[in-house]
């Protein structure tokens, strides 16, 4: 039982990884990643393949795993943050299947759909069945500090101007912000964040295949912020653990209905999730912990 | 040679895809947010068609039964879910119609697993014009996808509605003004556009299989096509569809045919970099 809630306890901080990643551009700038399953998937395969193709050490896969996420995320951006908010969504959520297309294709360099096994993990031999719990606090850490440096943004005079953008980025540029450089700052961070979120999932599981990022965790994402709250770093952190809870609880919920195959029993999750999301962008837009504008210092 | 092949079978996809590319440009044009439930809708139309052709439906009346299922449900989708959330922008429009694109792909997943199913449609041999091959099967179902085309264009142009849709995509405060309702002209779009989505599902499941996913697949194609012919408009989807089908072919001598989707992805960075408005759009900003 312990080792189960720990399990879930890790994947619910690195879901909280990838909706603080969400919220930082989402909540913050208005900009929408559509592909973050996309860029979660970059994080692993990169450090996946150093450590285990490249025997580097396993800190140096997650450093990998950030460089890599927010090279991504540069692409991304590049041909995109000139134009309307809608082309981003469609280029990110055709990024997404693009890695997964690269993923599955290139079996030279991912072993295509087989995936890649044996990632190490950080001391996993010497731990034995200690792993799950150092891991979960290596993985709170990574929280910890990843959440703290975004409400240092919030509160900062950055995250002002990317509110500013966010509400009407044309007054942000007459105020003399420039609004391009801090739209692509704030996406490659953003994307930097959910590659590192990949990386940790990949050595915490110790294998990853294209299949296990489809757009689906791309839903759950945009649960977590949307439930938890838009624009609040905090909010971000609850709505992972919320929506943690709503698949774990809805896994024994479908179990327990009699005469479904196991492919039936998936898909009804999926819809469950699915539903889930228009609700509460429908019914609770602003979340269980609402964003809080902190006021701008007056100058004295 | 091979290369005419190529661009051939490029013709024939790129016909079949315009289909989808027409109605996701129309949509967005009037209702000004990008619906990504064309994926679950699309696998939803081609379903629809599978069942009606298995009732012993020729292959028009099928189509037209994937027009009115896929067309039903996403205009239903988009009056509970897209559409209330239009007011806060078109992004959560879009998230919400990722939403509904998951409820359907596991609505039929529901009802039909994952295995993959075919139309058992009747083998023809294939004719030879010259050297280059096409099957009796392509002709038919491009023929009914250009009849459908030309139905969608001459309705544009000549009726009323039509009309009254293309000015309500151009200026919808004018339109409104010279007393076009606007809802009406939403309803109409959601529900020819869907429709046009579901059948295009159909028409590209005709050649190989169907399964849960179908409609995901075609989708880097069928964004590409639209955007790089310019995203709202209508003829630019046709021109955008013919060159993406052509150059997925082409892409298949070179890189192979795994890469195929790829081409979409690419084309849509290329045309955003450089002419963000695609060949017959407007503007992008």
């Amino acid at each position: 039982m312990l080792s189960y809630l720990l399990f879930i306890a890790t994947i619910g901080g690195i879901y909280g990884l990838l909706a603080l990643s969400l919220n930082l551009i989402w909540g913050g700038v208005g900009m929408v990643n559509l592909g973050l399953a996309g860029f979660f998937a970059v994080g692993a395969y990169a450090s996946a393949l150093l450590t285990t193709v490249g025997h580097a050490p396993i800190a140096a896969g997650w450093l990998m795993a950030l460089v890599a996420g927010g090279f991504a995320g540069l692409v991304v951006t590049l041909s995109t943050t000139r134009l309307r908010e809608d082309y981003l969504a469609i280029v990110t959520l055709g990024f997404a299947e693009a890695v997964r297309l690269v993923a599955s294709n290139e079996i030279w360099l991912t072993r295509g759909t087989d995936g890649i096994s044996g990632i190490p993990g950080p001391w996993k031999r010497a731990l034995g069945p200690d792993f799950n719990g150092v891991y979960f606090l290596i993985v709170l850490l990574a929280v910890l500090v990843v959440f703290f440096v975004m409400r240092r943004i919030d509160r900062s005079p950055y995250g002002r101007v990317l509110r500013a953008i966010r509400e009407d980025a044309q007054v942000a540029q007459v105020a003399g912000k420039p609004v391009l450089r801090f739209k692509t700052e704030a996406f490659v961070l953003s994307a930097a964040i959910a590659g590192l979120a990949g990386a940790l999932y990949g050595h915490f599981t110790s294998y990853i295949a294209p299949d296990m990022f489809l757009p689906l965790i791309t839903v759950y994402i945009f649960l977590a912020v949307a439930s938890g709250g838009t624009g609040r770093p905090a909010g971000a952190l609850v709505g992972a653990y919320m929506v943690m809870t709503l698949l774990e609880s809805s896994r024994f919920f479908v179990e327990w209905i009699p005469g479904v195959t196991a492919v039936q029993r998936a898909s009804l999750k999926e819809l469950l999730i699915a539903v889930a999301l228009i609700v509460v962008l429908r019914l609770k837009p602003s979340g269980v912990l609402p964003e809080r504008v902190p006021p701008a210092p007056r100058p004295s | 040679m091979i290369i005419l092949q190529a661009l051939v079978n490029g013709i024939v996809s790129g016909t079949l895809l315009a289909v989808p590319a027409i109605g996701f440009t129309a949509m967005f044009a009037v209702l000004r947010f990008p619906n990504f439930s064309v994926s679950g809708v699309a696998t939803l139309g081609a379903f629809a068609g599978y069942l009606a052709y298995g009732a012993g439906l020729q292959m028009a009346g099928s189509l037209a039964a994937a027009f009115a299922v896929a067309g039903v449900a996403g205009l239903a989708f988009d009056k509970v879910a897209h559409l209330p959330l239009i007011k806060q922008g078109a992004l959560p429009a879009a998230i919400a119609s990722i939403a509904t694109g998951l409820i359907l792909e596991n609505f039929v997943r529901l009802g039909f697993g994952n295995e993959p199913r075919g139309y058992d449609r009747p083998i023809a041999r294939d004719v030879f014009i010259g050297e280059i091959r096409v099957s009796p099967q392509q002709l038919e179902t491009m023929g009914l996808a250009l009849l459908l085309m030309l139905l969608v264009f001459a309705a544009l142009a000549f009726t009323r509605i039509g009309k009254a849709m293309r000015a309500s995509a151009d200026n919808p405060e004018l339109a409104a003004l010279k007393g076009i309702r606007p809802e009406r002209i939403a309803t109409l779009a959601s529900f020819v556009g869907m429709g046009l989505v579901g059948v295009g599902g159909m028409l590209l499941g005709l050649d190989s299989s169907i399964d849960p996913l179908t409609g995901t697949r075609i989708l880097l194609s069928l964004f590409a096509a639209a955007v790089l012919g310019g995203l709202g408009s209508v003829p630019g989807a046709v021109l955008g569809a013919f060159l993406i089908g052509m150059a997925e072919e082409l892409s298949v001598l070179v890189v192979g045919s795994q890469y195929r989707a790829a081409v979409g992805f690419i084309a849509i960075l290329l045309v955003l970099t450089l002419r963000p408005r695609g060949l017959l759009g407007e503007r992008a900003y």
